[in-house]
């Protein structure tokens, strides 16, 4: 399989009024034809800010792309003229957000904002493309998609809106899927709907897809390699199994302890992370997690650890081997 | 549990919304079954945790129990003593033995009102005391929730939402009251500190002997702190026991269904894992269908289920529930 992306030392701020802040701090990783990455990480950690910077998506201002390349098919995307990357976007790769009562334009019918992107991108006449939109929408399993397309937005259900979502960012084949917590919004039995259906698409489409989360479970189950983003850093990068089975960043073994299993009878007190994290316009020196990491050293405090590999796949910035010793 | 007297007892609780029709004549057309006859009781010291999906009525359960919307039928007994039958002054002082702590740590919080004034507020409504004492109460109301006590005087967009949710806490625990419901208190918050706020309200459970209700839509997370967990499913409660058999022998196949559906962050778990997946929406509880209220989205349903609806029983130590495949 080759490389699809490469993302290499991204770096994004926003310019404000209070100051600079600090989004998203030169994250660097790959994904493959066909892969399933994750990004984990809380609110406020950047995971969103990169991955709209890889589309190049940042209003601006107040945000601007620093430094960096994004490498989609070898083009760097932060090169290419906005004629191209209208070209990418949608067509190559395709993005769907979290909140689907927004993201949709509630004065357009479904069948209009379907249609839309192939007639654009597919070149196709208004006929075909009508055709088209009702075979996507059955293919995301709406009940009666012939009769329903002419439906506005409010008429449809969180989850059925999704669906649509995920219609519209398939319609041109693409081979990124950028998915932005689009499961957040939703009810636990809508979300598995949600998941089963990309599990399948992926298989028939070969897509390869980006999924961002702050729900550890989710990732477990649907991705194949795992990259955890704190503070605008890329703090771990490991294959599924071995990021839960053998947590290296003390965050990630924070983030794993701190919630609560539904598998889990034992009724023992959760292990919280104390404190918050910190303020992105005033970054201290050292490792952003270091003033909330029970196993920092006074190193921690100086200097921020760089990415270091600790085995197959698994990259870790921290200058402290939790499992014993220092690096 | 301290000991196994009942504290809140509901009986077929029923919170109906009439749907009216004209704008000068209002005509009532029908009725938003928001509770349909829900039936269970709190003991003392215990925490019912109360789950469902978006819309399912666990909310307005809640704020009918405490009367803040006033039940269309049913009885609430706190004590022995009917709330619903209770108006004016005699309700007034039996709202200080029962409180609420919301979801929107944004939205709940009087953003002109001083951190000491929404803490003391409830103090001084009730005339309980006021002047050098109140100020002394509130700030030992702030270090009890974990909060530095010389925060009195800032306002709440100060503070970060762990923080935000802790001085809602502080508020509800002003009077020193029995029972608590908690509607979703942690949802709105990062997976670090969600964390926090769950280990606060046990250990505020056990330091004041209080009697939680708690509402949420994370399985996992009601499985930790609860004692009894409720299943609801539009408007009616489909199965009732103490959480290690609800959730390691589930009866209901919209339990089963909604367990299945939640994510376990364990990737070699999820790869096994067999998924029911629900088909379809939840139904409009303006019209909610004939019969069993799940049948239209139950894998096992039969014919009996579209015309009688099943009854609430106890099918054996305490475990009830609503089912005709149940037994």
């Amino acid at each position: 399989m080759g490389t699809l992306l490469q993302v290499r030392g991204l770096k994004t701020q926003f310019f404000t009024q209070d100051g600079v802040v600090n989004a998203v701090n030169g994250i660097s990783y790959d994904l493959n034809e066909g892969e399933t990455l994750g990004i984990v990480g809380e609110s406020g950690c950047g995971k969103s800010v990169s991955v709209l910077s890889v589309m190049r998506l940042i209003p601006t201002p107040p945000g601007r792309i620093v430094g960096g390349e994004v490498l989609f098919q070898g083009r760097d995307l932060l090169k290419i003229d906005e004629e191209e990357i209208r070209q990418v976007r949608g067509n190559k790769i395709a993005m769907i957000f979290q909140d689907p009562m927004t993201s949709l334009n509630p004065v357009l019918t479904i069948s209009q904002q379907v249609s839309e992107s192939l007639e654009l991108h597919m070149g196709m006449d208004k006929e075909q493309a009508r055709r088209r939109s009702i075979e996507l929408l059955e293919m995301v399993n709406i009940p009666e998609a012939g009769d329903r397309i002419d439906d506005y937005p409010h008429q449809f259900s969180g989850g059925m809106r999704q669906r649509v979502m995920i219609a519209m960012g398939l319609s041109c084949n693409p081979q990124l899927l950028i998915a932005d917590e689009p499961t957040t919004a939703l009810d636990v039995t809508i979300q598995a709907q949600i998941i089963d259906i990309i599990k399948r698409l992926k298989q028939e489409l070969g897509m390869a897809i980006v999924w961002i989360t702050h729900d550890l479970g989710i990732i477990a189950g649907l991705a194949e390699r795992v990259v955890v983003m704190y503070a605008g850093y890329l703090i771990e990068e490991a294959g599924v199994k071995d990021l839960y089975g053998d947590p290296r960043h003390p965050y990630t073994v924070g983030l794993l302890r701190s919630v609560p299993r539904l598998d889990q009878r034992i009724k023992e007190k959760l292990i919280p992370i104390e404190g918050m994290p910190p303020d992105l316009i005033d970054v201290p020196p050292g490792c952003p997690f270091a003033p909330r990491c029970v196993y920092a050293i006074e190193r921690c405090l100086e200097e921020n650890p760089h990415l270091e590999t600790v085995g197959p796949r698994h990259k870790v910035a921290c200058w402290v081997d939790i499992t014993g010793g220092e690096r | 549990m301290a000991d196994n007297s009942v504290l809140v007892e509901i009986k077929a609780l029923r919170m109906w919304f009439p749907i009216t029709q004209g704008i000068i004549i209002q005509r009532h057309v029908g009725d938003i079954k928001a509770v349909d006859g829900v039936s269970f009781s709190i003991r003392k010291g215990e925490t019912l945790g109360l789950v469902g999906e978006s819309g399912c009525g666990k909310t307005t359960t809640g704020r009918a129990i405490l009367q803040l919307y006033r039940p269309t039928g049913g009885e609430v007994l706190f004590e022995g003593k009917d709330l619903c039958a209770l108006k004016g002054e005699t309700l007034r002082r039996m709202r200080r033995h029962m409180q609420m702590i919301f979801q929107d740590p944004y939205a709940s919080l009087n953003p002109r009102m001083t951190v000491g004034n929404i803490v003391g507020e409830p103090l001084e409504v009730h005339n309980i005391m006021r002047g050098a004492e109140l100020r002394e109460r509130v700030q030992e109301l702030l270090r009890i929730v974990g909060l530095n006590p010389y925060f009195v005087n800032r306002y709440p967009h100060e503070f970060s939402g762990g923080q935000r949710q802790r001085i809602g806490v502080a508020r509800a625990l002003a009077l020193q009251p029995d029972f608590i419901v908690c509607d979703e208190p942690i949802s709105a918050l990062d997976v670090s500190i969600q964390a926090q706020i769950v280990n606060l309200l046990e250990e505020l459970q056990a330091e004041f002997n209080l009697t939680y209700l708690f509402i949420a839509h994370d399985l996992s997370v009601v499985r930790h702190i609860s004692d009894r967990v409720a299943v609801m499913y539009l408007g009616k409660i489909v199965e009732l026991t103490d959480r290690d058999t609800l959730y390691e022998d589930p009866q209901h196949p919209y339990t089963k269904s909604l367990l299945s559906a939640v994510p376990i962050p364990d990737p070699i778990i999820e790869e096994k894992r067999e998924r029911i997946i629900l088909k379809g929406d939840v139904p409009s509880p303006a019209n909610p269908p004939s019969g069993c209220n799940f049948r239209t989205r139950c894998p096992v349903v039969m014919d009996i289920c579209a015309e009688v609806d099943p009854e609430w029983k106890d099918i054996g130590g305490g475990h009830w529930a609503a089912c005709h495949r149940v037994s």
